[in-house]
């Protein structure tokens, strides 16, 4: 069976570019905050930007929080996406999801804040989400806050401090990078993404 | 670490890629997003679009292409233009824009910088600015031009460089591009006592802009000026240099690049 991918979109935001880079490996995905829909994907995607608070606020207002944590198939949360799936959040003091342990830090303003940029991901456990991109491990980020490092991390990278560059726990993935703006490596971590049953 | 980033510039008028020399005589070089794709897949680390006529013309940049090349990128790209607002700099990124350079406007209307970066976050707050002198003038004497882009109303904002280069980081801006407008064009390389004066000004990331003719220009750039980013323009539209030849290089010199 074919992914079909549903990209939860809470608050207005546009997920033009998530949506494109999804096709150029294969899969439809909708995009918006419909229960029957999320439901009936085979692949969840929780992107995510602006500020903790509001967008816990935005999946609230739905009653998004309780969707994601019945789901069972994969989950994946982007950026911030993945920062709400931990406890909790110093940005604003934010109570997360709560489906990973563990509190999103600020990142150190040394070496600059916030950390932008082509960055590398170094594998620290072996994953079928990490398929052959143990070469190429160059994504973008861009973010003042991180996760800690845990044992549900997948890859970790190092700026100012070490943190969670992606994460895994059951069903539920995380990358704080890009994959949509990570060309060859990107391309790769999603097409993985979606081979995950 | 970061990585140093390589930037084409593509220069747009009325919906094409142009390029001229000291901002004259432009001439079409190819349709934006076959260019913005086939760069990508060289391995450009990020792509800027400036809408050259906007400014001048008094108008925003057309979002319609921006989403189009927002479709086909799967690197962050950049659009300057004539944006002179915080609803026409939501109009880009909505379209699918990373980031928005604001240059002109910016000098008519400095509290726009801090506006931009209230709004959107200061990572999407680029500052363009076109710096005129010549090599051996005292920092003092650089200034910044407004409407560089268009000879005829270009003016100086009499303001000096490192004044504003300190300003816009104080208002909030997050990375500045500067580009020379003695070097631009000319294929001499980056104009050095500009960027590492301004490198020592500010902690923002800072992209070297205009004069870049050969690989050695590069490595220079980014060995002795700190700066985070180079951008070029036209030798990388020619084809004299290819990105992935340009990064084996610099990796060959011991600068880190995404390879």
């Amino acid at each position: 069976m074919s992914a079909r991918a549903y990209i939860i979109a809470a608050g207005g935001a546009n997920y033009g570019s998530l949506r494109e880079a999804c096709r150029r490996v294969g899969v439809e995905a909708e995009v918006g905050d419909d229960h029957a829909h999320i439901a009936a994907a085979t692949h969840v995607i929780l992107p995510g930007v602006g500020a903790a608070a509001h967008a816990m606020h935005a999946l609230r207002a739905c009653n998004l929080d309780r969707v994601l944590r019945s789901l069972t198939q994969p989950l994946l949360g982007i950026c911030l996406g993945m920062q709400l799936m931990f406890e909790h959040s110093e940005e604003g003091g934010t109570e997360g999801l709560g489906i990973l342990p563990g509190t999103v830090q600020r990142l150190p303003t040394t070496p600059r804040w916030p950390h932008m940029g082509w960055n590398q991901a170094m594998l620290v456990k072996p994953h079928a989400l990490f398929d052959e991109i143990t070469e190429n491990n160059w994504f973008y980020f861009v973010h003042g806050y991180a996760a800690p490092v845990t044992t549900h991390t997948l890859a970790r990278t190092d700026y100012g401090m070490g943190f969670a560059a992606a994460v895994a726990h059951g069903n539920v993935f995380g990358v704080q990078f890009h994959p949509e703006k990570s060309a060859s490596a990107g391309r790769r971590l999603l097409r993985n993404f979606f081979a995950l049953t | 670490m970061l990585a140093h980033r390589l930037i084409p510039c593509l220069d747009v008028a009325n919906g094409v890629v142009v390029k001229g020399v000291r901002f004259r005589d432009h001439r079409v070089v190819g349709d934006i997003v076959e260019l913005a794709r086939r760069y990508a897949d060289e391995g450009a680390d990020e792509l800027v679009f400036y809408d050259i006529t906007a400014s001048p013309e008094g108008r925003s940049v057309d979002v319609a292409w921006v989403a189009r090349v927002a479709c086909e990128l799967d690197i962050p790209f950049c659009v300057a233009g004539g944006i002179r607002s915080v609803v026409e700099a939501e109009a880009i990124l909505a379209a699918g824009a990373d980031k928005i350079s604001i240059n002109s406007p910016a000098l008519a209307r400095p509290e726009l910088v801090g506006e931009l970066a209230a709004r959107f976050g200061s990572q999407c707050v680029v500052i363009g600015m076109d710096v005129d002198g010549l090599a051996d003038d005292k920092p003092d004497l650089w200034r910044v031009m407004i409407n560089a882009g268009k000879p005829d109303i270009s003016s100086d904002s009499r303001r000096g460089l490192l004044d504003w280069v300190r300003e816009v980081t104080a208002r909030g801006a997050g990375e500045i591009v500067l580009n020379s407008i003695r070097a631009d064009g000319v294929r001499g390389g980056y104009a050095r006592d500009q960027l590492a004066a301004v490198r020592a000004a500010t902690t923002l990331p800072l992209v070297a802009s205009g004069g870049a003719g050969q690989p050695v220009h590069f490595a220079d750039v980014f060995e002795h000026c700190g700066v985070d980013a180079a951008l070029a323009a036209s030798v990388f539209h020619s084809g004299e240099i290819r990105i992935g030849d340009l990064k084996r290089y610099l990796a060959s010199r011991g600068i880190l690049v995404r390879i």
